[in-house]
């Protein structure tokens, strides 16, 4: 019997880091999960998985990476070390010092940071999805696996909100509730891909940094604008090609013989009558029901939004354009001899202005804030008075940070931040079955002004107690330059 | 290139690391320093050949155990096919399910003969060898899932008990299976037998043919895998209380004939957060059914 290690994989290779030389296929990882064939090439995955064991097995320091192999590159190899709460664990609740307070020296100056993984029962996260396709209703609920897990929220220029998350649908629903929303919160922040469906809307498939799936559908583009500023920003390239155009958008529908930009442009009146609300010259409201067509309106043929031209101003042969504010959609007509619109090809002399119109569009992403409150328990894990240690934070004494991405402290009282998970490294996030979730948070500060702060100073550590073994694996970031979403991942996009 | 094995203490400069390609042993021992210096030693100097002994003979320990079959040559190996031999007639098995706890058991046999031990352990990735020699406990967290530490249980194991060896196994972890429990965690006199007995109870956990469940040929995943072109599951979508109660029994039933033949002491499962225990009566294991932020904390306790 020819034994499976002689037999020819397609699309494997074969790891030679130990002697099991596994074959791996594309996308897989060998028997020990550290390394894995990535489009063909050997590369050293996913160190969380490592980080996470060691978590499990009580293992005080998150073993990582040695500086000089693996890490690709992504967290900077500087000078200066930067130790963050992945995996460093908590002593919830924190009557405790937090696991780690390291002193470090910063640009002459003596640093403490006190590194900790801090419970957030009160967090949730902000997803902002770039699209106009209509999502559902604002203020109707999320759901994943038909648990309510959140709610649509006011929506912003070219994006759908969504609000997901908080204390009540973590704990004060049901036990299936609370779980569901935790396991959605915990993989969105961890950029992992969740499928999630809202009453009387769609379903979308979303992961931060990625474009989001709408009705099945991958989001290509973000509008350029509204149908209004996209008249505004295209009326001089119309001009003279075109005698009518319409920008279909759900929201503001422009059209650039009446807007301003056409007027300016002594753009002549074509007698053009549309459905929807005039809101001021040339920008209509609501031409049509919310939806996943054109210009994130329920239309897929233009021509329905259109009501008849008016005899005596439209003219036999008058050319219209009708575009969508991502420029995917586009119909190009010219009205017969009784002003009736006929469907033609496009011009070429337009086919640049639809291009441009595309090109202008940034490309669709669904972006996940983690947001969460520094409770009491976590802030007395670093100081023996807790609220020295907020009022520190507000004076900008104390820099605060998310697994080394910074964040963005709330106004106001407590310590309420938002981060951007995609600046995080992968799987920082954990969660405990209270349920809540476990985001890494560090501060730092000055070794003086967190002795002043009643800081646990007897746990005070020297960096180099953390780095000091040869072998000793570590999670490195860097202070001086905090890490960019691009600058995130290795592997998979 | 062949990476060298990693032997290092940990930080907290008690507990030893041994770290060989899919090997990842914390090692813990206790006693006098010079006693637990030479127990250390001792397991090292062990551990630096172990992986080459078992590769030399992947092809035997990846197929399938037989009664009268080829015997391996390693002492490791051996260990591992006298483990899967009990269940070779009735299942399909490997001696590869049983190597975690062997390896596991070679360490701690390493350290315990040549150093006079109060207590020690070595747990490889879970699966856990044992030494009570000189009395006392040990406190052992149960885990469902491994990329998200939270515990639903305890075992708090004496040195009066016979039990030295722990394994769990689910579709969760690290290695494949055939069934759909998140965690099965096996008490046993010893560790490989314990790993064996987890991996094959945890395959009897299941709902045949449930839409809900998506089952991959192990190959496709992992070419050389030892379970070749059989359904390993990969994902288990939400299941009804009932069904879950029925999968649990599915393996319940393999853990008592199990129990029965002396194999093993004890099981706990846990699938889509029901727990169960074989058997019941069982009083040093307890299960958390909501278990608070407190109880994060170490897989071992000591």
């Amino acid at each position: 019997m020819p034994s499976a290690s002689e037999l020819p994989v397609v699309d494997a290779i074969r790891c030679d880091a130990c002697p099991v030389l596994c074959y791996i296929k594309r996308g897989n990882a060998g028997a020990c999960d550290r390394y894995a064939n990535h489009e063909g090439q050997l590369v050293r995955v996913d160190p969380h998985i490592v980080l996470d064991r060691a978590k499990t097995q009580g293992t005080p320091l998150v073993p990582f990476l040695d500086r000089e192999r693996e890490w690709d590159g992504n967290l900077v190899k500087d000078s200066e070390i930067f130790i963050t709460a992945i995996g460093a664990g908590t002593t919830y609740p924190d009557y405790k010092p937090a696991p780690f307070i390291v002193s470090s020296e910063v640009a002459g100056v003596d640093m403490v940071t006190v590194v900790t993984e801090g419970i957030f029962s009160y967090c949730g996260v902000k997803l902002k999805i770039d699209t106009d396709r209509h999502l559902g209703p604002e203020r109707n609920l999320v759901r994943a696996q038909g648990e309510p897990v959140g709610h649509v929220t006011t929506g912003e220029y070219g994006s759908q909100m969504l609000s997901l998350g908080g204390v009540r649908h973590l704990t004060g629903g049901t036990k299936s509730e609370g779980r569901q929303t935790c396991e959605t919160l915990l993989n969105l922040s961890n950029g992992k891909e969740v499928e999630l469906t809202i009453d009387e809307g769609a379903t979308i498939v979303v992961a931060a940094g990625k474009p989001p799936v709408v009705n099945n559908r991958r989001e290509e583009r973000m509008r350029v604008g509204c149908g209004s500023a996209t008249i505004g920003m295209f009326a001089k390239q119309w001009f003279g090609k075109v005698d009518e155009v319409i920008v279909v958008d759900d929201h503001i529908t422009g059209v650039l013989s009446e807007h301003q930009a056409g007027k300016l442009l002594g753009v002549r009146e074509t007698g053009i009558r549309i459905n929807g609300r005039r809101s001021t010259a040339g920008r209509y409201f609501q031409v049509a029901q919310p939806g996943s067509g054109w210009g994130g309106t329920n239309i897929s043929d233009p021509l329905t939004i259109l009501k008849p031209f008016k005899p005596g101003i439209a003219w036999p042969h008058l050319r219209l354009l009708m575009v969508s504010t991502t420029g995917e959609q586009y119909a190009y007509f010219e009205l017969d001899d009784n002003l009736n619109p006929v469907d033609k090809e496009l011009p070429a002399q337009l086919t640049e202005s639809v291009q441009r119109i595309k090109e202008n569009c940034e490309p669709a992403l669904t972006t996940v804030l983690f947001m969460g409150g520094a409770g009491g328990s976590l802030r007395s894990g670093v100081t023996e008075n807790p609220v020295k240690l907020t009022r520190s934070v507000r004076n900008n004494f104390t820099r605060v940070t998310c697994g080394g991405a910074p964040v963005y402290i709330w106004p106001g009282g407590g310590i309420t931040f938002m981060v951007d998970v995609s600046c995080m490294p992968e799987n920082a996030f954990g969660y405990v079955p209270t349920p809540a979730l476990v985001a890494p948070i560090e501060f730092t500060l000055k070794t003086e002004d967190y002795a002043a702060l009643g800081g646990h100073m007897d746990y005070v550590r020297p960096l180099s107690s953390l780095l000091r073994e040869k072998n000793r694996q570590r999670q490195v970031s860097s202070l001086a330059r905090p890490l960019q979403p691009a600058n995130r991942r290795s592997s998979k996009e | 290139m062949r990476e060298k094995p990693i032997v290092r203490m940990l930080p907290d400069e008690r507990r030893l690391h041994l770290h060989d390609g899919p090997i990842d042993l914390i090692v813990e021992a206790f006693g006098s320093k010079a006693e637990i210096r030479t127990a250390y030693e001792a397991a090292a100097r062990r551990f630096l050949t172990i992986l080459d002994e078992l590769c030399a003979e992947l092809p035997l320990l990846r197929s399938a155990a037989r009664l009268k079959g080829t015997r391996p040559n390693g002492i490791v190996a051996r260990r591992m096919a006298d483990a899967v031999g009990p269940f070779a007639t009735e299942h399909f098995i490997t001696p590869m399910a049983a190597v975690a706890g062997a390896v596991a058991e070679e360490i701690l046999g390493a350290m315990t003969t040549a150093a006079n031990l109060l207590r020690a352990y070595v747990n490889n990735g879970g699966d856990i060898a044992l030494d009570l020699a000189g009395g006392g406990s040990f406190e052992i967290g149960l885990i469902e899932r491994p990329d998200r530490p939270s515990l639903f249980g305890s075992i708090k194991l004496h040195a009066s008990q016979s039990i030295r060896g722990i394994a769990t196994s689910g579709w969760r972890g690290r290695s494949f299976s055939l069934g759909i429990a998140d965690a099965v965690t096996v008490l046993a006199e010893r560790a490989a037998m314990a790993d064996a007995a987890a991996t094959i109870i945890a395959n009897a956990v299941d709902l045949p043919n449930h839409p809900a469940i998506l089952r991959v040929p192990a190959c496709e995943i992992a070419p050389d895998n030892d379970l070749g072109e059989q359904l390993v599951t990969r994902a288990v979508g939400e299941l009804t209380p009932r069904e879950i109660t029925q999968a649990l029994h599915s393996g319940v039933v393999v853990a008592r004939q199990f129990i029965s033949r002396g194999l093993i002491c004890a099981a706990a499962f846990r699938l889509q957060g029901q727990s169960r225990v074989e058997p019941q009566a069982l009083r040093m294991m307890t299960l958390i059914d909501h278990p608070d932020a407190e109880s994060l904390g170490s897989v071992l306790h000591v």
